[in-house]
């Protein structure tokens, strides 16, 4: 096949073109400019869009012996990732700007481009596995759990999905970065990257508040109560108990946590633990990554967050809502997050929490 | 240059190794002025045309503002040799930079330097403009710039001109003039600026006083021997104009709402630069590039990002014309049967470059 290789200057996405090249596919390099003013150097383990990085993948993709090209993204990048990442926070909700990035730019722009150019598909090192059955290709786990990028692919649609290659997906991580070594390539020390990476400083908060600014808004208890002031309702998290800064004690001394973030209001409600407790949630804007799912009810798995675990759930589709019924309560969900459900390893499809009871 | 790669004398040394290097670096010299039309003690190696451009922008600057000259004049479409050290000059020494403007044609708008020249005689230190443009391989008018320019120092960036058209120190007039080898066949990282014999300008490299004390630096004579080779090599100006012609007539058949920049004027014989509306450049590089065909796009920032063209958008092109143009040169070595091959791989490229792109 003829491939793109996304390559990011990681070792991740540089193994996998490597890998690809030895499966007998025709590769061509590409890397993703992503930020209209990038930095010239990484800085820790920040991002990956940085002049430093882009000539890391030159590097590797000389190494390997495969052309090389930049491709400018920036554009596409911010409209569609860094500006849905500030609506979503400003409306009160929680986004994935990695998942917003596969589904638009990865296996949307990208690999739009490279199928009208002639190419079959893009490959990426993405911990993820596809396989082939009956109902076509399906996306799956990575063998590598603790790596397991499956949760930030559930927006690809099945079509996508026909067109990735992710052939880091029955490999650990460790023997990645060893297979980088023996094959030369000198990212193979590279520190991965964790954060966000248009907030190459790490401090999201900060970010926001820089772009959002910081209006200053009431705390209130369930009653509605005032019981203290946050500097921007944005910068807290469904769940978070630390730093909100409380000097009104609860009557029996339990702790409080964020339940909820009202944006039209900026108000944000606290409560008790148990209040958090949620044991229902409904997701828009469904993608299915292999058959759709119907309004019968089906036994699974959802997960909620890129490296959380996978609950035991029943879900079903009323034609707009993926809606899933956990078997234990969970603690602190925020909306604007993805509900992934799993068959096992399967990847069933997502979509994005816009409910939680 | 192999040979001379085994030679440890240092020209600049009195033992029999040292003279023996220096006896062919001096031919190599010899040579270079020859065919520049300039005295051999007139040549200045460098490591680049960067560097020579370097040298003569700010050299001659400086020797200006000695006088209180203080006014540095470029054209739109000067290489990033010129254009960066001229930017330089303005942020560092607080130089005023004046940026003379281009014709849809690609040639310098003589009217508007003829304006300035009368205007601000007295406070210009340097006219830098290139002799040929390297995008569009269209030629300026030099003679008319130095008949302009009077006593004022007049520096041209030749890389582009040098052994592909008519070209002479002497008779053009100019102060000074960049050269490199690699345009010309010879090798990477050897250059040369050509510098009047009874003119002096402060150096940007001090050291053991090599050439002129204007650039020190032990002198790379395996390169600089291999320069003086290249410059033996013909080229058959008329052999590879006919190329061009025939790759563009190729063109005009096969994508007719392609259009070629500067194509009134005059131009080298071997450079040809083509919208392709619709497309963007980087796409069709990396299509031709997997067709075995090498093209060139304007130029990449440091990012590595492909970039609107400064000399297209200078020629009045928008952001999205000049993102969709691409340059094509003929060499010596090319043939008939690599235009016939590019023409018979082009159709094909537009065409999913256009898909790539809607």
């Amino acid at each position: 096949m003829k491939l793109i290789a996304a390559m990011s200057g990681g070792v991740d996405s540089a193994v996998a073109a490597a890998r690809a090249v030895e499966a007998g596919h025709d590769v061509i390099g590409v890397h993703l400019a992503l930020a209209a003013n990038p930095q010239k150097y990484r800085s820790g383990a920040r991002g990956c869009c940085t002049i430093e990085d882009s000539h890391d993948a030159r590097r590797a993709a000389d190494v390997i012996g495969i052309p090389f090209y930049i491709w400018d993204m920036a554009e596409e990048f911010h409209d569609g990732v860094v500006e849905d990442f500030l609506a979503e926070y400003a409306a009160g909700r929680t986004p994935n700007p990695c998942l917003r990035c596969n589904e638009k730019i990865k296996f949307a722009a990208v690999l739009d481009r490279a199928r009208a150019m002639g190419f079959d598909g893009v490959v990426t090192g993405h911990y993820a596995r596809t396989e082939i059955s009956d109902s076509g290709k399906t996306l799956h786990r990575a063998v590598d759990h603790s790596k397991d990028q499956s949760y930030v692919l559930s927006v690809l649609t099945i079509e996508q999905i026909a067109g990735a290659i992710f052939p880091l997906g029955d490999t650990t991580k460790v023997d990645i970065r060893i297979e980088a070594e023996r094959r030369g390539l000198a990212v193979a020390q590279k520190p991965d990257s964790h954060d966000i990476c248009f907030v190459p400083s790490g401090d999201n908060a900060g970010w926001l508040r820089d772009r959002l600014g910081s209006e200053v808004g009431p705390i209130v208890d369930q009653d509605g109560k005032k019981i203290g002031e946050h500097k921007g309702a944005y910068t807290y998290t469904i769940g978070q108990r630390k730093g909100l800064g409380l000097t009104v004690p609860t009557p029996d001394g339990s702790p409080r946590f964020v339940l909820k973030i009202e944006p039209v209001s900026n108000t944000i409600v606290v409560g008790a633990r148990e209040d958090l407790a949620i044991t229902t949630m409904s997701g828009e804007r469904p993608v299915w990554c292999g058959p759709a799912v119907t309004d019968q009810v089906q036994q699974g798995f959802v997960q909620i967050r890129a490296h959380g675990s996978a609950l035991p759930c029943s879900y079903y589709f009323n034609g707009t809502l993926l809606i899933a019924t956990l078997d234990e309560p969970l603690l602190g969900l925020a909306t604007g997050q993805a509900m992934v459900i799993y068959d096992g390893d399967r990847v069933v499809g997502s979509a994005t929490i816009c409910e939680t009871k | 240059m192999s040979e001379q790669l085994q030679q440890l004398g240092n020209p600049s040394s009195l033992h029999t190794h040292g003279r023996a290097t220096r006896k062919t670096l001096e031919d190599a010299r010899e040579v270079i002025a020859k065919k520049i039309d300039c005295l051999a003690s007139e040549v200045i190696f460098t490591a680049s045309g960067t560097e020579a451009n370097n040298i003569a922008l700010k050299g001659l600057f400086w020797n200006g503002k000695k006088t209180g000259k203080n006014l540095v004049v470029i054209s739109a479409i000067e290489h990033h040799a010129i254009l960066d050290p001229a930017h330089w000059l303005h942020t560092h020494e607080g130089a005023e930079v004046i940026t003379v403007p281009i014709t849809s044609d690609g040639v310098i708008d003589l009217d508007f330097l003829r304006n300035l020249v009368s205007e601000r005689r007295f406070e210009i230190g340097v006219i830098s403009i290139m002799h040929s443009n390297n995008e569009t391989g269209v030629l300026q008018p030099i003679n008319e710039i130095v008949a302009i320019a009077g006593d004022i120092p007049v520096h041209i960036d030749a890389v582009q001109s040098f052994t592909k058209t008519a070209l002479s120190y002497k008779n053009l007039g100019v102060t000074a003039l960049t050269l490199s080898a690699h345009k010309i066949g010879g090798p990477l990282g050897i250059g040369a600026l050509i510098l009047r014999r009874a003119y002096e300008i402060p150096a940007l490299l001090h050291g053991g006083g090599q050439e002129r004390e204007i650039r020190s630096g032990t002198l790379n004579t395996p390169s600089i021997v291999a320069f003086a080779t290249a410059v033996k090599d013909s080229y058959d100006a008329a052999r590879v104009s006919g190329l061009r012609d025939s790759f563009i007539a190729g063109v005009k058949r096969l994508i007719p709402d392609a259009y070629i920049n500067g194509e009134k004027s005059a131009r080298l014989p071997g450079i040809v630069n083509v919208t392709f509306p619709g497309t963007q450049s980087d796409t069709l590089l990396l299509l031709l590039d997997s067709a075995h065909v090498s093209a060139s796009t304007g130029s990449a920032c440091s990012a590595g990002v492909h970039e609107a063209s400064h000399v297209l958008l200078a020629m009045g092109h928008s952001e999205e014309t000049a993102q969709s143009s691409l340059r094509f040169s003929f060499g010596a070595t090319s043939t008939q049967g690599d235009v016939d091959f590019v023409l018979s791989v082009l159709p094909d490229v537009i065409s999913r470059g256009r898909a790539a792109h809607t």
